[in-house]
């Protein structure tokens, strides 16, 4: 079934938006604001989740909620509603400015200079204007389960696939004048099926996934089903191993999560806290030469871009690490101004809080060698495709996390391993990493090669 | 009692509502209901020395669902119009596959009356934000008179106060308010190069005058700085299997992962975890009883009523090693012809209903907490924990240590740097041999997450021994 394509768009609406940002704005003025910004966002969701060949939910939503952020000199507040009646934001302007009255003044509060703002708002190609029927989601997702199914006859359960389609729009105001607003759109499959082992009776789940913002750049529905059941089905057998030191090589996934930790550790709002293990760093080596790091936020149809951050400034791409050297924070105006350095784009909002610091497209520039290159070497050791728990300390950076992948001996993976930890410190575990794959593909915001560690301390029996 | 809540503060007259159900019940839709909901959320945080952030946030909104089969078809909206009751209503039709000229079946709907676990005003004092300032800046101050070495202090109070009402085919219109609040401090600990973090916290479905009885929010305050400064001398984790002595209270978070999630229906229905079949099966050892009671007064996860209606319970999931029962809804108890356990919850109108804990926690056992630190040689006495979580299917589960400590000879001796737990759900609990008499509930931090939805619960144990399991220290 062909996708229909949405008429004309109703534009209206963000004009609609942009005159309500204006009035609650001038209505935050009267009431004693001397600042102030505006988040307004809404969205539609069509969800779909097939199990076992049948449809087991579908969830259709539209929502929209507005949040306001407002000065009066260095005390600020914020709020939100989902009310957009006029009664209700003027009880919402009112009790902003009652609740900016009643904290303490914070010297470095504030807008970003206006100077600063984003005066160009590229098109960054993050809309698709194709909006899928029903009927079509459910195919795709049946499509997905079915392949996962058909790949392997141990594939016998499933906690079933899912496709999401979203769109929305965001539109961010401020009382220096500046109105921003964008478009964005994602649609997604995942595939979770379930491996049963004929003797034992053990079960192992894994799942696939895919993130677009264009329908049409999704891989098919047969290919995702069928590497879920690939990985379902490798872990079968897994049995738990020795304790002791060895090499660990991660996967993308994995090595992904490595990265997000180095993104709180230099989040701004994490340093003026002194709550990172990284703190003082700019300009020294905090990892292995092989790492380069960059952080765009105007990437083409990427899953973290945008035109403008959080607070109304020019996205860009930054160095993070160059050859293992700490070249920048992920800053915004208030935890950068906390450091005594410019913000560098890095501002992310959910509306109704104050801004927060988070990455865009944040990536690990690929080397030379592909994953079985980084494996043939290694003569004993652990490579890791899912990790689970909690145990990452960001103050310290000790490191302590349930693990599962594949042990390796003599350069091949051996057998599945489950049940183990992980241990180490982040500080030394981003110096020591030895190779850097050639395998980067963008599936989130964050994106990693797969990568080798020397040593970590694997604990099993 | 509570007197109803009214669906007028929603907007809607009951006559409205009762349409709406007739809509939504169409010829093999085996159920279907609406949740209204209205929540203020409000914060207030401090760090470094200044309460610099407040925030508001309201909403409100209605979930409309309906149930066929296996099937569920589910609309939400911030807008309560007829156009988004259509687009509810189609949904339902859609997964009951009734054709579109199917004339719906009337329900009639009768106003029920809840308990009262937690009772507030009813018309909602509000607590003036200075109350609050000063609350956390009373914090910030006992924090850094406990140890010069406390260098920055972050805090947070935060409160929920959420009106529901349910109406639902099977002929209930019911309703609740859940109040909800949570003090959080961190604070950070420098001594030279050594940087430490330690963490306390509590709350539960209570009024702000909680936090000042005895003073309890400078005794949080007084933690949180204990545990900063008492890690600065932690030394590396050990790492392999040995013995574990984990404290009362929190630690109870071992309980929710490694069976609780285990045992929630869905899943088992499903048959994908690997507690499927185990009714009636031995899956710990004979010191072991657990439950899962919604109905402790005053509890972070406990509840009047679920988010379908239906009166929580206190269900026994273990009997004395023996798997008794799964925890239901009422989608996942019609379809296994299981009893309903009152355990339907949502993290909002946003969400679909899944069976969820509330209080889980085992009962109190015969051993005296000293003799069982006495009874290990070597191994980890565990007394504070981060997150947890668990593979369902395989049955493995990790939570993480924030406060533990070396057993050396029946004695506790050093403290021991953060380390992760791993285990395996079906077989960990068959591995307690002793379990104390000093049974401990949580002071109300927990908050559970699945398929991306987030609700309060509690959790509860007294100091028990399991035999062995995997530490994932750094030291071999």
């Amino acid at each position: 079934m062909l996708p229909e394509q949405r008429g004309t768009e109703p534009a209206p609406i963000v004009n609609g938006y942009t005159d309500l940002a204006a009035d609650v704005l001038a209505h935050a003025k009267a009431c004693g604001a001397t600042e102030a910004d505006i988040v307004v966002a809404d969205g539609e969701t069509l969800s779909v989740q097939v199990r076992v060949g049948t449809v087991d939910r579908l969830t259709k939503a539209r929502e929209k909620r507005l949040g306001l952020r407002v000065f009066i000199g260095k005390r600020s507040a914020t709020t939100s509603t989902s009310d957009f009646s006029r009664e209700s934001l003027e009880q919402l302007v009112a009790d902003t400015c009652t609740l900016a009255r009643a904290v303490v003044e914070d010297g470095v509060s504030g807008l970003p200079d206006a100077a600063q703002l984003a005066t160009e708002q590229p098109s960054l190609d993050l809309y698709d204007e194709t909006v899928l029927d029903t009927e079509t989601q459910i195919d795709w997702a049946k499509r997905g389960e079915a392949a996962a199914f058909a790949a392997d006859p141990r594939v016998t359960n499933s906690e079933g696939a899912e496709f999401d389609s979203s769109s929305g729009r965001v539109v961010l105001a401020n009382s220096h004048g500046f109105v921003g607003s964008y478009k964005s759109s994602t649609f997604s499959l995942s595939v979770s099926p379930i491996a049963i082992e004929s003797g034992a009776g053990t079960m192992q789940r894994d799942m696939w996934y895919e993130v677009q913002r264009k329908f049409a750049r999704l891989a098919s529905a047969e290919s995702i089903g069928q590497e879920a059941a690939r990985r379902a089905v490798r872990r079968l057998g897994a049995r738990k191993v020795a304790t002791k030191r060895v090499p660990v090589v991660f996967d993308q996934e994995t090595a992904g999560s490595l990265l997000a930790h180095l993104c709180s550790a230099i989040s701004g709002y994490g340093l003026y806290k002194r709550a990172s293990f990284l703190l003082d760093k700019l300009g020294q080596t905090i990892a292995s030469d092989l790492m380069t790091l960059y952080d765009d936020g105007r990437m083409v149809g990427g899953l973290g871009s945008r035109p403008f951050d959080g607070e109304g400034l020019t996205t860009r791409k930054n160095t993070i690490v160059e050859r293992g050297v700490l070249k920048s924070y992920l800053l915004d105006t208030y935890s950068g101004k906390k450091l005594g350095l410019p913000s560098t784009g890095k501002a992310s909002r959910s509306v109704g809080e104050s801004p927060s610091v988070g990455p865009t497209n944040f990536y690990l520039v690929p080397g030379l060698k592909s994953p079985q290159e980084i494996i043939g070497p290694v003569r004993e050791g652990l490579y890791v495709t899912e990790l689970i728990g909690f145990g990452i300390n960001m103050v310290t950076g000790d490191y302590s996390r349930g693990a599962c992948g594949f042990w390796i001996e003599n350069g091949e993976l051996a057998y599945p391993v489950e049940e183990i930890t992980i241990a180490g410190n982040l500080k030394q575990m981003f110096k020591n990493i030895e190779v850097v794959g050639n395998d980067l593909v963008f599936r989130g915001r964050i994106a990693s090669p797969t990568l080798k560690i020397s040593e970590m301390m694997v604990a099993g029996n | 009692m509570l007197e109803p809540v009214q669906l007028t503060q929603f907007g809607v007259t009951e006559l409205e509502a009762q349409h709406a159900l007739d809509r939504l019940n169409v010829r093999d839709v085996d159920y279907a209901d609406l949740y209204f909901e209205s929540r203020i959320s409000e914060s207030v945080s401090m760090e470094e020395g200044i309460v610099k952030r407040a925030a508001k946030s309201v909403s409100q909104g209605v979930g409309v669902r309906a149930t066929a089969g296996e099937k569920t078809g589910f609309a939400y909206s911030d807008e309560l119009t007829k156009k988004d009751l259509e687009i509810a209503a189609d949904t339902a039709r859609y997964i009951a596959n009734s054709p579109r000229g199917d004339s719906p079946v009337p329900v009639p709907i009768q106003r029920r009356a809840t308990r009262d676990l937690y009772p507030v005003e009813r018309t909602r004092a509000e607590v003036p934000t200075a109350d609050r300032v000063t609350l956390l800046n009373e914090i910030d101050a006992e924090a850094r008179r406990y140890d010069p070495r406390i260098k920055n202090v972050m805090a947070s109070f935060n409160t929920e106060y959420k009106v529901v009402a349910v109406a639902t085919t099977d002929g209930a219109l019911v309703g609740d308010i859940q109040p909800l609040s949570r003090l959080q401090i961190t604070c950070i600990a420098e001594d030279r190069d050594n940087r430490q973090v330690g963490s306390f916290g509590g709350g539960g479905r209570v009024e702000f005058e909680y936090y000042r009885e005895d003073n309890r929010h400078l005794s949080y305050a007084r933690e949180a700085a204990r545990e900063a400064i008492l890690n600065l001398s932690a030394v590396d984790a050990p790492a392999g299997v040995m013995p574990v002595v984990l404290a009362g209270g929190w630690p109870g978070i071992l309980l929710h992962e490694a069976i609780g999630h285990g045992l929630e229906a869905d899943f088992n229905r499903k048959k994908t975890s690997a507690f499927s079949n185990l009714i009636g099966k031995r899956v710990a050892s004979a010191v072991c009883t657990i439950v899962d009671d919604g109905t402790l007064p005053f509890r972070r996860g406990s509840l009047n009523m679920d988010d379908e209606g239906t009166p929580t319970s206190c269900t026994m999931l273990i009997e004395k090693g023996i798997l008794r029962r799964y925890i239901t809804d009422k989608l996942n108890a019609r379809l296994m012809g299981i009893p309903l356990t009152g355990n339907g919850r949502r993290e909002s109108y946003q969400s679909v209903v899944l069976p969820r804990m509330t209080n889980t926690f085992m009962l109190a056992g015969e051993s005296d907490p000293q003799d069982i630190i006495r009874s290990v040689k070597k191994g980890l006495y565990a007394v504070s924990f981060g997150g947890g979580q668990v593979d369902i299917t395989n049955g493995k589960f990790v939570f993480s240590a924030s406060e533990a400590y070396l057993i050396e000879d029946g004695r506790i001796t050093s403290p021991v740097k953060g380390a992760t737990l791993i285990g395996n759900g079906p077989e960990i609990l068959t591995k307690v041999s002793m379990v104390a008499h000093d049974l401990k509930l949580d002071n109300g931090i927990g908050t559970c997450g699945k398929d991306g939805q987030s609700v309060p619960v509690g959790v509860g144990l007294p100091t028990i021994k399991i035999d062995e399991i995997t530490v994932g220290g750094t030291q071999g």
